[in-house]
This record gives structure tokens, sequence and C-alpha cells, in this order.
């Protein structure tokens, strides 16, 4: 089967996130890049399916040049080729969507499965996937912690609440994964000196019309997460059992 | 949380490895009150400690360097935080095969004996998964080990704080430094203020910020050093600590690799230098990691994971080991690669601690508090001292360029006189055109292009024939010519024209200016206006903190010339002896005056000719100087020798340099005259001579009386080091410096070779020779003496061997050669009763 794997280049902030000095752009200048972590299980659930099944894994974004980066750090895990979809701007969803289904039908593979991340890292739309699917006509299961290909078709599992919903549509399809579908695995390096060779193909994308305006950007007020000192030695025992009854874990 | 104090005896700002040392040896000697701030959470404030990769490999071509590591090792053992496990530093190629021989010369050199060099198969049985096939061997330190050096820190804060010498305050920002009358009066904190008497910078890749709040300099740039940890690693699946294979060099790579646990460590110094400046750093709060570890960047580390695979493709070459972490780890490099020591020279009471690594911080910490207390260090920390910076070495330009040509160097073969090739030409000294003419071959002193030999006198290489002992080896032929040595011959038979201007020049004046001389010089200073004086300059403990030249211009003016590499420090060191009250001043004339010499036979004659003033050794004898007149300029001549040859040295202020050039070369030409380079003035003259230079025999380890330079009286007037140095002359010594020549130079291989400077020597039966205080017998000094027809090596001996005809052997690069005892003290070896200079 051949499984197609869209990821997004986002910055890794640390604790407390800067802005840039005209408030429309997180300061990077500092940080590193990578990808939410539901992205790093789309592609681990892409290997897998490969390894199972045989056929092809192709990774894809939609971002700036150096969005390479990361689909060089992806190619590195197992995927066969990497597609850029090079843009100078952040597009919104609906324009991210756009631009990957031009990319998916111009590079004309008949993708049998297309995965993403439930929602990227940064601006977590929870959209492209939706979009896409629609664009293609295609069912789509979004949020999915479970995946099972059998027969043609797929059977994925969602987590509500404390309990577990299960869909099956037949292939081709969309997903949508949450973290904890897999655990991705590392990198090796002989993964990384092959994913040196491995394409990586770009494309530009038709501009869109930008339905969404992003006006700015400003940094919610942190919770304090200092610690707390309920007392010193036998003294502490009963704030530390009025704290347990506060939170339900003593009665 | 207690709250800030707001005085204290000493403020220690960072709570790495070297803050912590620092804190805990000043508590340790008996300091009391002491505060120690940063800015980070403890026990790991964010800094390059953190994130270490604390592996120790004790062996430095630098003594200094082995000397405070081994220091430093020494005191993680005691603390319980050293785990053994040995290492091996590997060669790909023949040209580092040379070389690992040439660091077992330096480890033996001082006194680190366990050392082998090994076959790849020993390599293999070492470290089983790598392969022997890519390497041709490897020199195995079996006392290689690792250190926890954030528990090592903690440790020592602890003691410190138990001892009740030291409150610690993490998580406080320092804002500002106030200095009042040049000296540090305050530290101004996100939580108060503190009047200090001293501070103490010793905030690694940050210090130059922190210094710059004081306006003063610590010349250092944050940089990258880049590593990857993978895992988890089948071979480690048993291991019971931390570490317990040896720790891989793969030096021509710039690479390492360690075990850590269940996985293994990479690491580089080969990916292009990536440098920074201290405010790239983030804040602890919006780092990512910790505030220095910086973003991996893949794309300069793909070449390392392909030679890390080579040599160890059981473990690299394993799909299923995966990169579970890598960084761009930041750590402090500076333009010479020695750290910061030191207080600084624009403020009074501000210390730098810096650019010290894990391998030397808790050494460091602790000559550093030995600096504050007792004014010196166990270990002698000149090359590390912070006075040693010339300012244009404090512009960042300089900085940059230099860490980004020496950071590929960190495991690089270096030969000992290897040249920069970044930021030249800065300092150009007035007869630079006219030496460019002459094919100069310029090599850099302290910022100054000075030629090291002059091509235009490539046709005395016909003249002179075997007498320039030509070299075969491409080693000893890098960096050297033997012009060098034709330059020497001729020199002894006409004269030779040589470029001095990278001197430092101060003057001292004032109405305690003779105070002030007497204080610091060992030697007589009441002497008459127009007398110069070459005296030791020591330590309190009677070791050699330099020495220099001293010229008595007016009964209140003293010229102190000295070189240019030292010449910072010494300039900080009289500076410090001046009395608060303004009576005697520093004035830095280096600027101001250049310097040409003239020496050899013809030189009285070819200077006579353009002067009126009568220059016979009745009327201008040797040890003065005065004023002469040469065609238009009036020239500060003074008449002493550091090559061994009647001559004088011409002071002219800068501008007139060209006009005095011209005077003397054209006086000379009809007398032979030649330029002669620095290859002779620094080295064969000075060696034939038995002369002494600073850095190598003369440093605080060694005293007057070992150095063979005492004089039959000691003068009456106090001077710093005098009890000491008493007490030295009346105790027998236990070293003594002697010469000695290299009686066969053949190799194991059947080539003549000759030795560099700084290999063991041993006796006979190959045994290393130990004084008693511990000193090993190295080279000091090595090289041609064309004169004598021999290859003239320097270093101190026993009483025992220290006897003329006395056999020894010195090892160099793997091989023994035989050498004999030529000269014992200050005694030269060419023509000892110094008929040439006093004629």
């Amino acid at each position: 089967m051949d499984v197609l794997v869209c990821i997004k280049r986002v910055p890794l902030v640390g604790g407390e996130i800067l802005l840039t000095e005209d408030k429309m752009e997180i300061d990077d200048r500092r940080l590193g890049f990578g990808l939410s972590p539901h992205e790093e299980c789309a592609v681990e659930a892409g290997v897998r399916l490969i390894e199972e099944f045989g056929g092809t894994v192709t990774v894809m974004t939609v971002g700036k040049a150096a969005a390479e980066e990361q689909l060089r750090d992806q190619l590195a895990i197992g995927p066969d080729r990497a597609i850029l979809v090079e843009t100078t701007s952040e597009f919104d969803p609906q324009g991210t969507a756009g631009a990957l289904v031009e990319a998916i039908r111009s590079d004309g593979t008949n993708f049998d499965l297309i995965i993403l991340g439930a929602e990227s890292a940064d601006t977590a739309g929870y959209q492209t996937g939706i979009r896409i699917a629609h664009a293609l006509g295609r069912p789509v299961i979004t949020n999915v912690k479970g995946i099972k290909v059998e027969n043609g078709s797929i059977r994925c599992e969602r987590q509500v609440g404390s309990d577990r919903e299960v869909y099956e549509v037949p292939l081709p399809a969309v997903i949508t994964v949450k973290d904890g579908v897999n655990i991705p695995r590392y990198p090796s390096v002989p993964g990384r000196i092959k994913a040196r060779k491995k394409p990586v193909d770009k494309v530009i994308p038709t501009p869109p019309v930008a339905r969404l305006e992003k006006t700015g950007l400003s940094v919610p007020p942190t919770k304090s997460t200092g610690a707390k000192i309920l007392g010193h030695g036998p003294e502490a025992a009963i704030a530390l059992v009025a704290l347990l009854r506060e939170i339900g874990i003593a009665k | 949380m207690s709250s800030l104090p707001t005085k204290a005896k000493v403020v220690v700002i960072g709570a790495g490895i070297v803050g912590n040392s620092v804190a805990y040896h000043l508590a340790r000697l008996g300091w009391r009150d002491l505060v120690q701030l940063d800015k980070g959470p403890l026990p790991n404030p964010g800094g390059s400690t953190g994130h270490a990769s604390n592996f120790i490999y004790p062996t430095d071509h630098s003594k200094e360097m082995t000397q405070i590591t081994l220091e430093s090792m020494r005191q993680y053992k005691e603390m319980g935080v050293f785990t053994e496990c040995g290492g091996i530093e590997v060669a790909r190629t023949s040209e580092r095969m040379q070389e690992l021989a040439r660091r077992m010369s330096s480890a033996k050199a001082w006194g680190i004996e366990d050392v082998e060099i090994i076959s790849p198969e020993r390599c293999k049985e070492l470290v089983p998964f790598l392969d022997e096939t890519v390497i041709l061997g490897g020199f195995y330190t079996p006392s290689v080990g690792v250190v926890d050096s954030v528990r090592g820190g903690t440790i020592m804060r602890e003691r410190a704080i138990e001892l009740g010498a030291l409150q610690s305050f993490a998580n406080t920002e320092v804002l500002g430094i106030d200095v009042e009358e040049g000296r540090v009066k305050r530290v101004r904190t996100d939580r108060g203020d503190i009047e200090a008497e001293y501070v103490v910078i010793a905030c690694g890749c940050w210090s130059p910020r922190i210094a710059s709040m004081a306006g003063a300099s610590i010349p250092l740039t944050p940089a990258v050093h880049q590593m990857k940890d993978l895992g988890p690693v089948p071979h480690f699946a048993n291991s019971k600590g931390d570490i317990e294979f040896p720790i891989v060099r793969d030096m021509d790579t710039n690479m390492y690799e360690r075990q850590h646990g269940s996985g293994i460590e990479v690491g580089s110094y080969a990916h292009r230098a990536i440098l920074y400046s201290p405010d790239d750093i983030p804040s602890n709060a919006a780092a990512t990691l910790s505030p220095t570890e910086f973003p991996f960047t893949q794309e300069d580390f793909d070449l390392q994971d392909e030679h890390a695979l080579e040599l160890m493709p059981e473990i690299i070459g394993d799909e299923k080991i995966g990169q579970k972490y890598a960084i761009n780890g930041i750590l402090s490099l500076t333009p010479d690669g020695m750290p910061i020591v030191g207080e600084t020279p624009e403020v009074k009471g501000l210390w730098s601690c810096a650019a010290v690594w894990i391998k030397e911080g808790p050494g460091t910490g602790k000559s550093l508090a030995e600096m504050m207390i007792h004014g010196e260090s166990e270990i002698d920390m000149n090359t590390s001292d912070i006075a040693r910076f010339h300012e244009h070495q404090k512009a960042t330009f300089h900085i940059k360029a230099r860490t980004a040509e020496g950071f590929n160097k960190t495991y690089g073969i270096v030969h000992p006189n290897e040249q920069w090739e970044s930021n030249r030409q800065v300092r150009l000294s007035p007869y630079y055109e006219q030496e460019k003419a002459l094919g100069a071959v310029f090599y850099e002193t302290v910022g100054w292009e000075r030629p090291f030999w002059y091509e235009s006198n490539a046709p005395l290489l016909a003249k002179y024939g075997d007498a320039v002992m030509p070299r075969t080896s491409e080693w000893e032929s890098r960096w050297w010519s033997p012009i060098i040595n034709a330059e020497h011959l001729e020199m002894r038979q006409t004269a030779g024209l040589v470029d001095l201007t990278a001197f430092v020049i101060f003057d001292v004046k004032g109405p305690s200016a003779l105070n002030v001389v007497q204080q610091v010089a060992v030697r007589q200073m009441d002497v008459a206006v127009g007398k110069v004086v070459y005296t030791p300059v020591l330590s309190h403990n009677g070791g050699f903190k330099s020495d220099l030249t001293i010229m008595r211009l007016a009964h209140d003016c003293f010229r102190v010339v000295t070189g240019g590499a030292h010449g910072m420090a010494d300039k900080k060191w009289f500076s410090d002896h001046c009395p608060a009250d303004g009576t005697a001043q520093i004035e830095d004339l280096t600027s101001n005056f250049t310097t040409l010499g003239i020496w050899g036979p013809k030189a009285r004659e070819i200077l006579q000719s353009v002067t009126a003033d009568d220059l016979s050794n009745e009327a201008f004898p040797f040890g003065n100087c005065r004023i002469i007149e040469i065609g238009p300029l009036r020239v500060l001549a003074s008449r002493i020798s550091y090559v061994g040859d009647l001559g004088w040295e011409l002071y002219v202020p800068m501008e007139q340099g060209a006009k005095l050039w011209e005077q003397i070369w054209n006086a000379g030409q009809p007398h032979g005259l030649i330029p002669v380079g620095i290859g002779v003035y620094g080295t064969t003259g000075r060696l034939e001579k038995s002369y002494r230079a600073f850095g190598a025999e003369l440093e605080t380890e060694y005293n007057v009386i070992e150095t063979g330079m005492q004089t039959p009286k000691v003068k009456a007037q106090d001077f710093v080091g005098k009890a000491s140095h008493l007490s030295q002359r009346e105790a027998t010594p236990v070293a003594i410096l002697c010469s000695l020549t290299v009686e066969d130079h053949t190799s194991s291989t059947g080539e003549k070779r000759y030795m560099l400077g700084r290999e063991p020597i041993m006796t006979l039966d190959g045994a290393p020779i130990v004084d008693a205080k511990g000193r090993r017998s190295y080279v000091t000094s090595a090289g041609s003496a064309p004169s004598l027809g021999k290859h003239i090596l320097m270093a101190y001996l026993t009483p025992e061997h220290s006897v003329v005809g006395n056999k020894l052997i010195v090892e160099y690069l793997g091989d023994h050669y035989p050498v004999t005892v030529a000269g014992v003290g200050a005694a030269p070896l060419f023509d000892p009763k110094n008929e040439r200079i006093l004629s």
C-alpha cells in the first residue's frame, strides 16, 4: 500500500514563549524546530503499515524551505521520499489543505491512506485532515488512538472519555492520529545517512486566497508553577491529609 | 528563603563547577563571609557544567594544563565522583601515530607514566565494538575517567556552607557591578545589592557580559560543541555503572565515543565553528532545554555520523539503536585556547575564573583561591593569566577569528611553532615593507608581524653548506628553515639587524619610581642613570614571575623592556606595586617606540660610521644606555645582547623607525650587514649562550638558584620574594638547569631527527629523572647551535646528573637518543668568557 503522511514544522518552545517585536510571530531565533508529537506518531504509523504490508511511505509538508529539515528527520525513520510544498508565508488551514490536495493530485500517486496528526502543535486548527478528505471525497476518522488495516479497509479506535469508539472505513481514506497511537522510534545513524540520499521533491503551490487573517499573537498569562510547601516534619501531615481529601484521593 | 546579605568579603558569581570550586577553596583556605550567586536553579543552574560530557584525559602538550587537570582529577577522586574507565586516542593515519608518540612524550614529561602505544588488536580487545581495521593504533591511558561534575560542584558548595563560610543564592540574577576609584565596590542583583571587597566572575560563557558590567574584558566566546546520545546499545545491556569501556577519541575525525549507561555518546569538534555572543543565550525560562543546550543542527553532524559509523559499525550501524538526545552544547572558547584566570587588569578586586572546562574546574578554582589569598598559586598559571591580553586581543573580531580557527584543532596535530592564519597584520613595525621586500617569512607575536627568517639570505646556504644543519624530516622542517642557521653563522661573522618592535615597553616614573622597581626587581636598581639592568622578577615564593631589562633614564624614571608575549602581565605586576598615593606611575610606551637590534663583530664599525658619538668599549661599555645621534635622529642606544655578540638595541619613536632602518641598512652594506630574524634571536643565538627564556626555563616552579642565575650578593633593599630567595640560596638546589648536546640524531628508521622541546629526559636505563620536589626532567628549550655544530637541549637535572660529560637519553617521538651534559648552570657553551659581548 501507498501511504502519505502530512506534517508541519513548528518551533519547539520552552517554558516562556517570546514574541517578535510586532507580536505577529513567535521569536524563534533561539529555538529548535520539530513536529507535534501526534505527527511523529503519524509517521511511525505509516512506517509500521509498510513494514507489515509492503509499499511506500511519502512525507509531505507545506512550509518554508527550512522545513526540508523536518522532512529529512522523518525520512531517517523509514519513509521512502518526501515532498516539500514550498511557500514563503504561512497558510491558514484552508490554504494548507488546498496546497496539500493540489500536490497530492499533481503527484499522481493514489495514496491508500493519508495520515495526519490530529492538530498542529502551534496553531492547532484541527482542520487540515478533514478538509483534505472532503476535497478528495474520502472518508475520514479523526483523533485516532488505534489502527488496524485488513481486507481493504481500516479499523480505527478513538478514545471518548474512558470508553472507546471503533470505526471502520474502506480505503482509500484519511485519518488523523493522537499521540499514544504508538511509540515512535528514534532515528538511527544508518537511517540518517540513508535519509540524506532520499529524494525530496519541491513543488510550488498556487497561492490561496486567505480567508483567515492573523491580527497578532499574545502570550496567555502563565500559571504559577511554584511548589507549595505544606510544612516540615510531622506538622506537615495534617495539611497533607487535608490536601489529599481536597483533591479526592482520600475520603 | 533567607534574604541576601548587604555586605560580603567575596561575591562569587556562578554555581557551575568553577564557581563552586572557587567558593570551596576560598573557604578551605580560611576566608569567610562568602556569597555565591547564580541566576539559575541549583544544583544545575543551566550552564555548560550541566550538559558536559564529563570525561577527563590527563595529557596535554601544555604542562600547565596537564598539571591543572591532574590536580582536578585528584579532587574529583577525593570527592568520590570519579570513575576510572581508561581512554584510547586512536590514529587513522601515520601522521597521527607520530602525534600519539609525541603525546606519550608529553605524558611522560609531565609525570604520567602509565601510558602506552597499543596495536589495533589491543584496541579491539579493550573496546570490542570498534573496527580495528580502520585504525593504525592507539595511545592508551588507563587513568582516564568520567566525573559527575554537578555532584562534585554540589559537594564543594556544601562543604563551604558547612564551614560556615558561604551563603549560596540560586535564582538571583546579577544586574550590575559598581566600580569606585578603580576598585570593585558592589554587585547589584534583582534581589538587592551586596557590597564586596572581591568579586569573582565564574560565569562560563556568560562571563564577558558580567565583566563588561564593570568595564572589564573577559575575551571568550560561547561556541557549539555537538553531541548526541544513541541507545539502547545491546553491548551495554549488562553494564552496572555509567561506564565500563574505555572512552575512544577518534583523533583524526575530531570526535569521541563514550559509553553512557545503556547508551553511547558521540561528540564532535569537527563541525564548522558555530560561535555566539553571550546575549544570544536564552534565559532559563525561555530555554527549551537548558539555556546552554541549543537546538541540534543535524546538517553539521552529517559527516560525523559517517565517521562514527566507520569506527564503530556494530553499534552506530545498528538500525535499532536510535538517537535519543542531541544538542548543540555551548562551551567557552578563547582566542589562544587557554583559560582566563586572575584579577582583571581593568578593575582591582574583580577576578575572572572563566573558559575553564570540567577537566580543569577544581584545580583552577584552587589556584584562583590561592592567588587571591596568597598572591600566587602552587601551579604556575601564567599562560592562563587574564592579564596576558593585549588590547587588540580583546576585540570581538579577534576572539571570533581565532576561536573559529582553533576550534577544529581541538584534537588537531598542532606543531609547536604553528602560526595562526586569521587576523594577521594587525600590528606592523615601521620596517614591515622593507622586510617584506627582503623576503621576510613573518611569524606573529601578540599581533606583531615579525620576520622569522629572510629568504634574501638563501644564498648563504651554499656558503655554509652542512654547517646549517639541514633537516630531512617533514615535522622538524615545518615552520623552520635552514636559513635561520645560515643567518646565525653570518651574524657571528659580520652583523645582523633584528626587528624588535614587539617588545613591551613601559616607564615607571615619579618620586617613588625607584622604590617600585627595587620592590619588583631582584637586582640592585639604585644604579647610576644610564645603566641597563637585566633582572629576574620573583613571586613571593621566590619562583620566576618574569625576567626583563630595566634602563635607568633619570633619577625618577625607569624604562622597563620585556617580551611581547608576557609584557602585559609584567605591566600589571609593576602596576600592582605602585603606591596608592600616585607617586609612581606606569606609562605604556609600547606603541611609542620601535626597537632595532644590531649585533655581530662588525656592529660597532657599522654604527660608528653613522654617529659622531664615541662607541668604543671604553666610552660605551656593556650594560649602559644613552642617547646617540644617528643622522637626523636622536636614538636611545642600549648596549646589551640576547644573542651573544657585540651590539646595541636602538630605540626611536615609532614614526622615525623607517629613517633609522635606512641609516643603519645603508651604513651596513659595505660591512656585510644582513637582516636577521627571530629564529636566531629567540632560539639559536640564546641557546648557544645558555640564555634562559621566560615560559620555557623560567616559571614560578623554579627559582633563581636552580636556573644558575644568582649573583654573588643580594641587595640590601627589600624585594618581592627576598625571604624565599635568601633561604633558597642557603639550601642545596635539588635541580640545576643544564645545557645538553645530542650525540646521535639517528632514529630507529635511520633518519636524522631533531627535538623541538618538551621531551622527557631519562637515565641510560630509561628511568625518569625526578627531583626531590617531584619535578620531572624534560627539555625546556631545544634548537640548533650552529656555531657549535650541535643541537642543544636545556633541561633541569638533579644534582647527581648535573655533571659535565654525564650521559643521558631523551625520548623523542617514541625513539631514544643519547645526550651529554655540556654545561651546568648558566655557563655558556659558546664564547664562555663573553669576550664577544664585552669587547
